[in-house]
């Protein structure tokens, strides 16, 4: 009887410190939630003030970024973004796709096995080492050679610097969605007598588009909050650029250039800055998971 | 097809270059005494001891948050819950929060916990940033180390009289580790490599930190300085070398503990 009891007892507590457990693991579960929701709360408390003075339009569409003189607009820097974004983009899409089609479709296991870490190893190199990168080798080559010209640091190196950065979202991302292309596709293609480089561009390509185009929005979202690489190359200079060889300031750029010494209005500023750069990465994550959402439902 | 493999063939070569251009440039710098001697003249000689000391410091706090709220939080989705609206508020919030930039970061951990909080510019401040910032990658790979483990292992724990959390404790989490480890590791990357969130929350103090409300200035960080202020070209690609070392290091114990998982389980 004795035995039965405390057997009872243990089973009841175990079971009372299970659901105790399950609260906790939820509590630490709603972090990354509840982080995002105080990162919001900051930013908005900090950036809105000046964006509340300045009316939200003139600080959008203003053309004028003068802190000195309260002068508050993010016209050139909103331009700059999507100019580096751009260009990125530009070299990163067919570089990325050729090496996730090579990946998933043409390279035997081996090589595979080989070459996904290594792609994965080029996200894990500090983007500083990019921007450095950048700054001896790609910066001097522009400025210096014949048909280009200007002072090197400009749009163009960022958007080939940010263009290899993102080559690890691109193709990480763009592999899963090949490879979760249904073999039966392939074999099919194949058994009408299509080629390979016909069953990729006319079956598997097509299947895997929505994953596609959510990796190369993801990749447009690295480029776009990409920091310390871009200010290393980029020159910076607050204006419309007139070339893709004209320095230009991104957004990103605009708040870490100028938080160390920014105060009062300006440093509001700079949060307001963070807003706009915070809305834009959180509706191309959006968009990417509604992309990458529908194609799961439509294929089971 | 050949341009699909040429392609690659740059993808890689770009890589590869990288390395051996900084490799090749800081090698003649890189020595034990580089590492282990403190800097003089703003960094334009000597070594850089305290950005070492301070680099490993703020990814061990970050680390400290990280690892049990992210594996806590895998934990919860992997094997507590079924799918529903809470899940699904849960993962997409952890997907928004990796795709939050660096700089946004560097922001808000300056607002809240150098300014509200108080912390300042100090380890701590750069830690719990950092830690915050590298959640999703140790959620995401945890999670899926834990879906990696075959369901027997749960309903033989189960049978045997174990409660759910015994299962847990000491069968699927050990089951798990390597993969969870992954993630952990792959954080500590991303905590070293990073320079926009930390030269905002943890400083730029050039000495020896003496405690976790010191400021603290990372090797990254240290070495955006270097070139940035063109202080010395020899120390910047000697301080670019042992970052470029040290995150070679950590991808690859990061993937043979990824790969030690999926030879458990294959």
């Amino acid at each position: 009887m004795m035995m039965i009891a405390r057997t009872r007892a243990w089973v009841a507590t175990a079971r009372l410190s299970d659901a105790m457990i399950e609260r906790c693991l939820l509590l630490a579960a709603l972090s990354a939630v509840s982080t995002l929701a105080l990162i919001t709360l900051f930013i908005l408390r900090e950036g809105l003030p000046v964006v509340i003075a300045e009316g939200p339009w003139a600080f959008l569409a203003g053309v004028k970024w003068a802190p000195s003189r309260g002068a508050y607009g993010l016209l050139p820097m909103i331009v700059g973004t999507a100019v580096v974004t751009a260009g990125a983009l530009v070299v990163g899409v067919p570089l990325g796709l050729a090496g996730a089609i090579t990946l998933a479709e043409l390279a035997p296991a081996r090589a595979r096995t080989l070459l996904k870490p290594m792609i994965e190893l080029l996200a894990g190199i500090p983007s500083v080492v990019y921007g450095f990168i950048g700054m001896e080798i790609l910066v001097p080559f522009i400025r210096e050679r014949g048909t280009l010209g200007g002072p090197g640091y400009s749009a163009l190196a960022a958007s080939i610097i940010l263009g290899i950065m993102v080559l690890p979202t691109i193709i990480g991302i763009s592999i899963d969605a090949l490879e979760a292309v249904p073999r039966s596709y392939r074999d099919g293609s194949r058994a009408l007598g299509a080629t390979q480089w016909q069953t990729i561009t006319g079956v598997v390509l097509p299947a895997a588009r929505n994953g596609i185009v959510a990796a190369v929005i993801l990749g447009m979202g690295r480029a776009v909050g990409e920091t310390m690489a871009v200010i290393m190359v980029a020159g910076n200079a607050v204006q419309f650029p007139g070339s893709i060889l004209a320095p230009v300031r991104t957004l990103t750029a605009n708040i870490a250039l100028e938080m160390s010494y920014a105060s009062g209005a300006h440093a509001q500023a700079l949060f307001a800055t963070g807003i706009v750069l915070f809305i834009i990465s959180l509706a191309l994550n959006g968009i990417a998971g509604r992309v990458r959402g529908s194609r799961r439902k439509a294929t089971p | 097809m050949w341009v699909m493999w040429a392609s690659t063939a740059v993808t890689v070569g770009l890589l590869l270059f990288i390395i051996g251009f900084i490799l090749k440039r800081g090698a003649h710098v890189l020595s034990w005494e580089f590492l282990f001697t403190n800097p003089r003249q703003s960094g334009a000689l000597g070594g850089i001891l305290p950005t070492v000391v301070s680099t490993i410091w703020v990814s061990a706090a970050a680390v400290l948050v990280a690892a049990p709220l992210g594996v806590s939080a895998a934990i919860y989705l992997a094997e507590y819950t079924k799918e529903s609206r809470l899940t699904r508020i849960i993962r997409s919030g952890t997907e928004a929060l990796a795709g939050i930039p660096s700089i946004i970061f560097g922001l808000f951990g300056f607002a809240f916990f150098v300014t509200t909080l108080g912390l300042g510019w100090s380890i701590l401040s750069g830690g719990l940033t950092l830690g915050l910032m590298i959640l999703p990658t140790v959620i995401r790979t945890s999670e899926e180390a834990l879906r990696a483990v075959p369901r027997y292992y749960r309903d033989v724990a189960q049978s045997l009289g174990a409660s759910k959390w015994q299962s847990i404790r000491s069968v699927i989490l050990p089951a798990a580790a390597p993969g969870v480890m992954t993630g952990v590791v792959l954080g500590i990357g991303r905590a070293i490599s990073e320079t926009a969130a930390v030269i905002f929350t943890a400083g730029v103090a050039l000495r020896m930190p003496l405690s976790p409300f010191d400021s603290a200035r990372t090797m990254s960080v240290h070495f955006y300085t270097l070139t940035m202020e063109g202080i010395s070209d020899d120390m910047a690609y000697g301080t670019a070398s042992v970052l470029v070392v040290t995150i070679l290091l950590i991808n690859i114990g990061a993937y043979s503990l990824m790969n030690r998982l999926t030879r458990r389980y294959r």
